[in-house]
């Protein structure tokens, strides 16, 4: 068995909304597999629908071999999940939330304290094991959810944003855990995010997902080269952009309010030829292609509007649009 | 098996929630014992019915009504547990829905008992003096009533989105349950239509046999008041289990 998960169909509609639209994808045995994009596009559903909590609307899955809508059983049994909203109990100790977890998921008796110390260990909660819940940080939380999905050893993990909201820090710890499992485990992973690093830095193949469909499915680097090499972000006092053509170098030249965007492979190499093109130039900004870009490409829209980040030309749009 | 052992854990963690969270005893407790020594008290100076003290009169109601307070409210903590998203660590682990309404229905039962118990040792202050049989049937009424209670609060739980609309709905049902029990008086001579909604009150039976236990008044006998507990227990048992399929 190959595919560790795949999808056939697989739509989920709210009323008119179309959250999941007929998507079909296949997930490796053993692959960090990232579904990017931005809020609402219809990531968790699909992780629900995969984990059984939620009924398709037409179509089905396979999750481990078995079907989510006839053997939601056998796929529980198999799948490992934590979500985006956290959801251990605050009331409980760590060690009590993994042991009530342990004894849902028929972990062997003999070997449950066992495995138990292994997962604190692994996500570093082993001192405040006996702490209540409630006087965690944000962070150790997630780690605790971390070390639950873990506890039975899961053929398959779902993780639903598992950095939402973290500080860099901790967002960093939690990274490096994902790849430890990864290795360790040989698990096959499937992960939400909205992050461009996070996709980039943990996952083997990526699936750009936008209003509940597909629109591309590779690995980072592949998706990165895809836009063309570096961008280069210009101001300067050229009418005709098109000028830029003649550069062997540039393949793409897009306009945007006074500025204009090229791609060129290897930039830094070729900046030399491109300001004696434009001549006078009032401002430059050069940065390897991101996943951000791939997701403009793709979308035509910024992953996170809201947020501060982003290229140089997102940032100009957003300023420009507040005047 | 495993779903034994699951069942186990689900009680385990309601257990340990209900002896964290001291104050929901401390309140659950605080009214019942308020109507009987308040109420009871008070009116007990002055009434008596048949040759029974008011206050002992109303003691096994109160008793009743210790438990369907307790049970019914019971419900909420469902609805918190899915505000708050923890009840979807349970709904997606390998746990049938069956096994997930049984444990929530024996931890709700194990929290109303533990009030019940103490209820029940407070009898002899009001001159109600328990032998072991009459304890044992007692308790067992109240868990028959603790049973039915508690999977209708869960059932109520299970269709509500919000606490306040749980709360809301409750409040209609807890109230017209108690008053029309007959916890606070006796059954004879009743006008027509108000005779006829204490009929049809299950909890009457529980009042009526605790009577019977307690002070040796009942207006049925206690095998007619035992089999309606035991058929009202079956009925909301079976709804809840399906209703707990159907959740979500
Ligand atoms: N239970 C629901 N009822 C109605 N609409 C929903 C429900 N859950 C999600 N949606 C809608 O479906 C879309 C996809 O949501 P979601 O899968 O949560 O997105 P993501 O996880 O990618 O942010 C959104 O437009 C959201 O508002
Ligand atoms: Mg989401």
């Amino acid at each position: 068995m190959d595919n560790k998960i795949e999808t056939f169909n697989l739509t989920k509609k709210f009323g008119k909304l179309v959250a999941v639209d007929n998507l079909n994808v296949k997930i490796k045995n053993g692959e960090i597999f990232g579904l990017l994009g931005p809020n609402g596009a219809g990531k968790t559903t699909t992780i629900s629908m995969l984990c059984t909590i939620l009924m398709p609307t037409e179509g089905t899955a396979n999750v481990n071999g078995y079907d989510i809508i006839k053997e939601s059983d056998a796929v529980r049994k198999s799948i490992g999940i934590v979500f985006q909203q956290p959801s251990v109990d605050d009331i409980l100790t760590g060690r009590e939330n993994l042991r009530l977890h342990a004894m849902w998921y028929s972990v062997p008796k003999k070997i449950r304290n066992e495995r138990i110390d292994e997962v604190l260990k692994l996500v570093g909660l082993e001192a405040r094991q006996n702490s209540l819940v409630k006087t965690y940080s944000g962070g150790m939380r997630r780690r605790l959810e971390l070390a639950r999905g873990l506890l039975h050893l899961p053929e398959v993990l779902f993780l639903d944003e598992p950095t939402l909201g973290l500080d860099p820090q901790t967002r960093e710890h939690i990274w490096d855990y994902i790849e430890v499992m990864s290795e360790e485990r040989k698990m096959s992973i499937i992960l939400t995010t909205h992050y461009m690093e996070e996709a980039d830095r943990l996952c083997d193949r990526i699936a750009i997902i936008d209003s509940g469909k597909i629109l591309i499915i590779d690995d980072p680097e592949k998706l990165k080269e895809s836009i063309g090499g570096d961008i280069v972000c210009l101001k300067s006092k050229v009418k005709d952009p098109r000028i830029f053509k003649k550069i062997e170098s540039v393949s793409g030249i897009e306009v945007k309010g006074d500025y204009i965007i090229l791609k060129v492979k290897n930039a830094s190499e070729n900046l030399q030829q491109i300001f004696e093109v434009a001549k006078k130039v009032e401002k430059v900004e050069i940065r390897s292609a991101s996943l951000n870009d791939v997701f403009l490409k793709y979308t035509g829209k910024d992953i996170r509007p809201e947020s501060g980040e982003g290229g140089i030309v997102q940032r100009i749009m957003r300023e420009k649009s507040l005047r | 098996m495993s779903q034994l052992e699951a069942i186990y854990a689900l009680w385990l963690r309601e257990i340990k929630v209900f002896t964290r969270e001291r104050s929901r005893i401390v309140t659950s407790i605080f009214t019942p014992i308020l109507w009987i020594f308040v109420f009871g008290g008070g009116l007990g100076s002055a009434i008596n019915i048949g040759n029974v003290n008011y206050q002992t009169f109303i003691y096994p109601g109160i008793l009743a009504m210790s438990v369907l307070f307790s049970s019914v409210f019971f419900g909420v903590y469902i609805v918190w547990d899915r505000k708050i998203d923890i009840l979807k660590e349970v709904l997606v682990a390998p746990i049938s829905r069956t096994s997930i309404f049984v444990g929530k229905v024996l931890g709700g039962c194990t929290d109303s008992m533990v009030q019940a118990l103490i209820m029940l040792s407070i009898g002899f202050f009001v001159g109600v003096y328990f032998t072991p049989m009459s304890f044992l049937v007692a308790f067992l009424i109240l868990f028959l009533l603790s049973l039915s209670l508690v999977s209708t609060g869960l059932i109520i739980g299970s269709l509500m989105e919000s606490p306040e609309g749980f709360n809301m709905v409750i409040s209609f049902l807890v109230f017209p349950l108690f008053l029309f029990s007959g916890a606070l008086f006796p059954l004879d001579n009743l006008p027509l239509w108000l005779s006829i909604i204490t009929y049809i009150d299950p909890v009457t039976y529980g009042v009526d046999s605790l009577r019977f236990v307690t002070i040796g008044i009942s207006k049925f006998p206690l095998y007619i008041d035992f089999s309606i507990l035991i058929v009202f227990a079956t009925i909301m048992f079976t709804i809840g289990t399906i209703s707990f399929e159907r959740m979500k």
